[in-house]
């Protein structure tokens, strides 16, 4: 199957830990305003500072950066981001759904449950990006992911503030395409 | 999931199972969610296929309490959410300290932490003696933990740190004893538990009371569900009496939501209708 088939990306989940905070804030102000997919947004960080790293992102980008809601239809265009100490789940009727189960790789939200669930509603619709972090969370998100045919994306190991991640997740999909900082956002432009 | 996991139409085979054989209704349970710990305990219990995974789920009712617990999220630590806590100490207990007996229900206690957590700050503001603390599960396993009140020591660091956070002022040690890695709460704090099963799919109300805790288990609902159960919490829940929900859980989007009132900060709501 051709990679680029006329197959459009109907969500993307971003994941990331240490250092990833960074690559947002380069990569948001450059997203187009009409983007034509939802982006889920899981980033590892500590249970206070609640809606802080929200107005962050809020401000470097024209898109809507929200809070991700229980049982909320997620909608082009809008940035969901996951909250401090839930999962989140990507239900296959397009709505999300946290979940306070148990730390996978001692993270609550995971990279990993959202990678998966997602890619077992959406297949190849999904596309997923690997961010710079300190550990291995993600990794097999993305191997399940990719064996249903999602697009797996990874920050590049070499421009990663902590390369750790990145380099679990190449380990684990070793056809992802590799992208610099400065790829990504032209990278999800055109998806 | 890869294909070793459990399927969507296998999902809905054990669910429709699970009603017929043993009456746990699993219907309106979120799915991603339900199907990941599906496919979590089929993987940790090492089913060579699934219809040997559901053949002893329907023919082995030890295997299917095991089952049950391990489906459901028994995730729960002592004053989770300190502010919470917190709020209930400062404005919701002070209002019903007013009244000659305080009924309060904890919906999907789980193993009971929270209600311990209710049973300690009710003893220091001398509410505890005139207080009745119901609290059920649709899980007779983790209300057996509830029971006892012996938790792992280990935890014991992050619930004190959880008890000051949330006002507290005494050494929480003192409302345990420890033994080897257990802690076991105090007699004192348990004569006023009364602990029961009840699945909130499928029983009625049976009681009204002035304050219904049920946090973080409505997250595992389909919308249809908690809709259903915000209304047996309003039928339960006398006027003016409180609803706490878990720190992402709503009434907003619900038909009840006109009748209450959100106090500020917190995910609690007074009954003002």
């Amino acid at each position: 199957m051709a990679q680029d088939e006329v197959n459009g990306c109907k969500l993307l989940v971003i994941g990331g830990s240490a250092g990833s905070l960074e690559v947002l804030l380069q990569v948001f102000p450059h997203l187009r305003k009409d983007l034509a997919f939802p982006i889920v947004v899981i980033m590892h960080r500590k249970a206070a500072a609640e809606s802080t790293l929200e107005d962050l992102l809020n401000s470097k980008t024209q898109l809507k950066v929200k809070e991700a809601d229980d049982k909320e239809t997620i909608r082009p265009g809008v940035i969901y981001i996951a909250p401090a100490d839930y999962h989140v789940l990507i239900e296959k009727d397009g709505t999300l759904s946290l979940d306070a189960s148990e730390k996978i790789n001692y993270c609550r939200p995971a990279i990993d449950i959202t990678f998966e669930t997602a890619a077992d509603s959406l297949g190849p619709a999904l596309t997923c990006l690997l961010l710079s972090g300190a550990n291995a969370d993600g990794a097999n998100g993305l191997r399940s992911a990719a064996s249903l045919g999602a697009r797996i994306l990874i920050q590049d190991p070499t421009t990663s503030d902590v390369s750790y991640m990145p380099q679990a997740g190449l380990a684990a999909v070793k056809s992802a395409t590799v992208l610099a900082i400065k790829e990504i956002s032209g990278t999800i432009n055109s998806l | 999931m890869d294909s070793k996991g459990v399927k969507d139409e296998e999902m809905e085979l054990l669910v429709a199972d699970l009603l017929e054989v043993y009456g746990y209704d699993f219907t309106n349970y979120a799915r991603a969610s339900l199907k990941r710990r599906l496919n979590r305990l089929y993987a940790l219990d090492g089913f060579p296929s699934f219809a040997e995974f559901r053949y002893r789920i329907k023919s082995d009712p030890d295997y299917l309490k095991r089952f049950v617990e391990e489906i459901t999220v028994n995730v729960t630590e002592m004053f989770r959410d300190p502010q919470f806590y917190k709020k209930l100490r400062e404005e919701v207990l002070p209002v019903l300290a007013t009244y000659p007996l305080i009924r309060i229900w904890h919906a999907g206690c789980s193993t009971g932490e929270e209600v311990y957590s209710m049973a300690i700050v009710l003893s220091e503001m001398g509410l505890l003696q005139k207080s009745l603390l119901y609290a059920t599960d649709l899980n007779p396993d983790v209300l057996e933990v509830a029971r006892t009140g012996i938790y792992s020591l280990n935890h014991m660091k992050l619930h004190s740190e959880n008890y000051i956070a949330s006002g507290g002022t005494k050494d929480f040690s003192s409302y345990y004893t420890a033994k080897y890695d257990r802690a076991k709460f105090k007699d004192s704090l348990k004569g006023k538990m009364i602990y029961a099963t009840h699945n909130l799919v499928s029983d009625k109300s049976f009681n009204e009371f002035q304050l219904i805790l049920c946090r973080n288990v409505l997250i595992y609902f389909d919308k249809d569900l908690q809709e259903k159960v915000l209304h047996l919490f309003d039928q339960s829940l006398e006027q003016l009496g409180f609803l706490a929900l878990g720190s992402k859980e709503t009434i907003r989007f619900s038909g009840i939501a006109t009748k209450y009132k959100q106090l500020e900060g917190e995910k609690v709501w007074r009954k003002t209708k």
